[in-house]
């Protein structure tokens, strides 16, 4: 009564059987609004981690000091099934007080703070200082052969800046993920 | 928040705030980090207190408590590999969505990631695990962390929460809240019944050909008023209904419109009728893998109705095209009302059709056996033990297994929270603590744990909770010497290579219950298992029952992994190459 299966085939991973989700992926932004108590971006990463979510870009810090609250903006990309379970997920969350899918919900602000140290000497090092200005980064430190900058914009001018600071002697970045707001006068 | 201004230590506060809570019993195990609450709980007398023989018999007492009862379990366990060993317990209630309290000791704040001795991250280690979880790091917050705990716990789908105490703050003074003070805003029950999909709702309802109803966990858990209007709602409208694991008991088992149980083990009826729906409600279940089989496959043509009060139960595994978020009592009542408003219609001549085809797909009879005059078959002990028990106050967990499956296929549940067993982990060692659990709860009621030997023994230390305790649990043993259910994955699958599957060096289970001062009973011959039983149901006190079966007994029907509803396997006759490749590697 035993099953002819063909010798290994348990070594393949129930998960490569087929995509659940045929539909396309796409990126959204989520804002949460969360109560900053101890383990809270434990909870939410875990969250992640744990249902197999991506997290694309995540920023965290508190913004309402008196009420203790804190907004997590996290990029993350998923079809729509995918995304619409994270946010039922996060929303039965004790801490989370408000998900925002800033995706769906309008035109967004989104902004990424990027700081860049770029080592050169004579041309390229004038080089450097002129794309800068093009960009419109600051220089926030100097030195005789490097300069610092500051970059503030959405991930894609961040990622232009840096494509082009890599031949003059971009030496390390960081950067800070993103934050967003919805566009208008009204709150998200 | 106000407080009362007379201070009291951190332990009486957890005493005086389960008092609040209306708790009367606490399972637990006591430990240097929990000593202060259990020094109060020595000086009062209105919570009773169960001590087990390891902290994760005391999370499954907790929720055979809570199923049988419909309150909140309480757990004590002490710091470090008390919460540690209460993990299993914390993640088969989050699972089956049964509320408990499991309140931990800690070592004191001052030396909290100090590797103290008997430290673990607690919080941490439970996060994924609860529902939410709390460490309390100042007295003044324990009473409102408390009653926040129990609110957490009971609102909207239950499931399990955990309360960290270090042990300075349960020395420490300060102020009690009471729980009317405390605010629960910050955690509701979602309700979102939007009046179009209600009326969409009833509108298929009314003209739908072959509709189903497929209840689950939810129903049970909604409470007596929910299982009362979804067995107005099957009745008055005739149509078929069947029930996930979790929701056995909510439709009486001898109603006319029971298909029995569907899914992986479910009756032919069940499936077929899943399959060839047009109209499916499903009431507080949620589309698990054992339910859907293959998903791509799943009821084609139907279309689907699903009400949770869980809101990311929702298009998680299948789409359906209305979802109804809240409470399954609020909604069926607004959906009954909607429907009566309208006249009360339903597709009479089209439903008798339907009926036809089910009942062809009844005669099939996939529950069917051969028995045997010479070794006993475990349906048929299920099958007995169903016939003397029938109409008693009675109340049956189970281990996890074949035995499982064919209690849930061979024993009949006419009322709810009356069947207890670990559905969303699948807890081997559940069933055990369970029985002592809701023996606690039910004291004068027949208690049954239906078990397999190898389930059995993972949690066979509370032998002694039940004899300190004189908790009369009688453990009926379907002893295969197997893990019988690996073993039928392991001949249907790995080319019968029935790698570790057996169980060896097992105690003799009669001389196991002498030696706790119980009775053991062995039966082995058909013809004497009536007189068996009969002797397990007249004594007194706790039963361990070995009841040695056929070995090699495998339990069907079964849809195989990876394969529809409409693919079942009957019985050993009808199969070859039943389950694909592709199917091989679920599980």
């Amino acid at each position: 009564m035993s099953l002819n299966l063909k010798k290994g085939v348990n070594r393949q991973s129930a998960y490569n059987l087929r995509d659940p989700n045929i539909d396309y992926e796409a990126a959204h932004t989520l804002s949460i609004i969360v109560d900053n108590e101890s383990g809270v971006l434990a909870r939410v990463i875990g969250l992640f981690s744990g249902r197999g979510y991506n997290i694309d870009s995540l920023t965290v810090a508190e913004i309402d000091h008196s009420g203790h609250r804190s907004r997590i903006t996290i990029v993350t990309s998923g079809t729509p099934k995918v995304i619409n379970q994270i946010k039922a997920q996060l929303n039965r969350m004790v801490p989370v007080h408000e998900v925002i899918d800033l995706t769906l919900k309008g035109k967004a602000v989104q902004r990424e703070l990027a700081i860049f140290k770029v080592n050169g000497t004579g041309n390229q090092r004038v080089e450097a200082l002129r794309l800068a200005d093009v960009f419109r980064a600051k220089v926030v430190d100097s030195t005789l052969k490097s300069f610092t900058f500051e970059l503030t914009g959405n991930s894609e001018k961040i990622d232009a800046f840096a494509e082009l600071m890599e031949p003059l002697g971009l030496l390390e970045m960081a950067r800070t993920g993103i934050v967003a707001l919805l566009r208008g006068h009204n709150s998200s | 928040m106000k407080s009362s201004k007379e201070k009291i230590t951190g332990a009486e506060i957890v005493i005086k705030a389960l008092i609040e809570q209306g708790v009367d019993t606490v399972f637990g195990y006591p430990g240097g980090a929990i000593l202060p609450v259990y020094d109060e709980l020595f000086q009062q007398k209105k919570i009773r207190h169960i001590l087990v023989r390891h902290e994760q018999a005391a999370t499954h007492a907790a929720e055979g408590y809570a199923r049988s009862t419909g309150k909140i379990g309480v757990v004590f366990v002490t710091s470090g590999p008390g919460a540690t060993n209460s993990v299993t317990g914390l993640t088969d209630a989050l699972m089956d969505s049964v509320p408990i309290v499991v309140i931990s000791g800690q070592v004191p704040t001052f030396m909290i990631g100090n590797d103290a001795f008997q430290e673990a991250d607690t919080v941490g280690i439970t996060r994924p695990c609860t529902k939410h979880n709390w460490l309390v790091k100042d007295t003044n917050k324990l009473a409102e962390t408390i009653h926040k705990a129990f609110h957490v716990a009971k609102t909207g789908r239950p499931g399990p929460v955990l309360v960290d105490i270090p042990k300075d703050v349960q020395f420490a003074s300060g102020c009690y809240t009471k729980k009317k003070k405390v605010s629960t805003d910050f955690f509701k029950s979602e309700l979102s019944i939007d009046p179009n999909l209600l009326v969409e709702t009833v509108q298929r309802l009314e003209k739908a050909s072959k509709p189903i109803i497929y209840s689950g966990g939810g129903v049970i858990n909604s409470g007596e008023k929910a299982v009362n209007l979804l067995r107005k709602l099957v009745s008055k409208t005739n149509f078929p209904i069947t029930s996930t694991l979790m929701g056995l008991g909510s439709y009486p088992a001898s109603g006319n419109n029971w298909l029995g149980m569907l899914g992986m083990h479910g009756t032919y009826e069940a499936n077929m009728s899943m399959h060839d729906c047009d109209f499916m409600l499903c009431v507080g279940a949620r589309f698990d893998d054992r339910i859907t089989g293959r998903i791509d496959a799943f009821s084609p043509s139907s279309f689907k109705v699903h009400i949770d009060i869980d809101p990311s139960s929702i298009n998680k595994n299948v789409t359906v095209d209305v979802p109804l978020i809240g409470d399954v009592s609020i909604i069926l009542e607004e959906l009954i009302a909607a429907w009566e408003k309208r006249g009360s219609k339903v597709s009479t001549q089209k439903l008798g059709q339907w009926w036809k085809e089910i009942g062809e797909w009844k005669n099939v009879k996939s529950l069917k056996y051969t028995n045997s005059s010479s070794v006993i078959k475990p349906q048929y002990a299920l099958q007995k033990l169903e016939e003397h028990t029938r109409g008693h106050n009675r109340y049956i967990s189970t281990e996890v297994g074949q035995h499982q499956m064919w209690a849930a296929q061979f024993m009949g549940f006419e009322e709810p929270n009356r069947w207890m067993t670990s559905g969303g982990l699948g807890t081997m060692g559940y069933g055990f603590p369970a029985s002592i659990g809701i023996q606690v709860a039910h004291p004068k009621s027949l208690v049954i744990n239906v078990a397999g030997e190898a389930s059995w023994l993972m949690n066979m230390q509370e032998l002694g909770t039940a004899v300190q305790y004189r908790l009369p649990v009688k453990q009926f043993i379907l002893n295969n010497e197997r893990l019988g259910m690996v073993r039928q994955w392991q001949e249907l699958l790995h080319g019968e290579r029935y790698s570790h599957s057996w169980s060896d060096a097992l105690p003799d289970f009669e001389k196991l219950a002498e030696a706790y001062g119980i009775k053991g009973i062995r039966c082995e011959d058909p013809a004497k298992l009536d007189d068996a039983i009969k002797a397990m149901l007249d004594y007194p006190g706790p039963v361990i029952f070995d009841c040695l079966v056929e070995k090699h007994e495998n339990c069907f029907p079964m849809i195989p992994s990876g394969k529809a509803h409409n693919e079942m396997i009957l019985g050993e006759k009808t199969q070859s190459d039943n389950i694909s490749d592709q199917g091989a590697v679920l599980v």
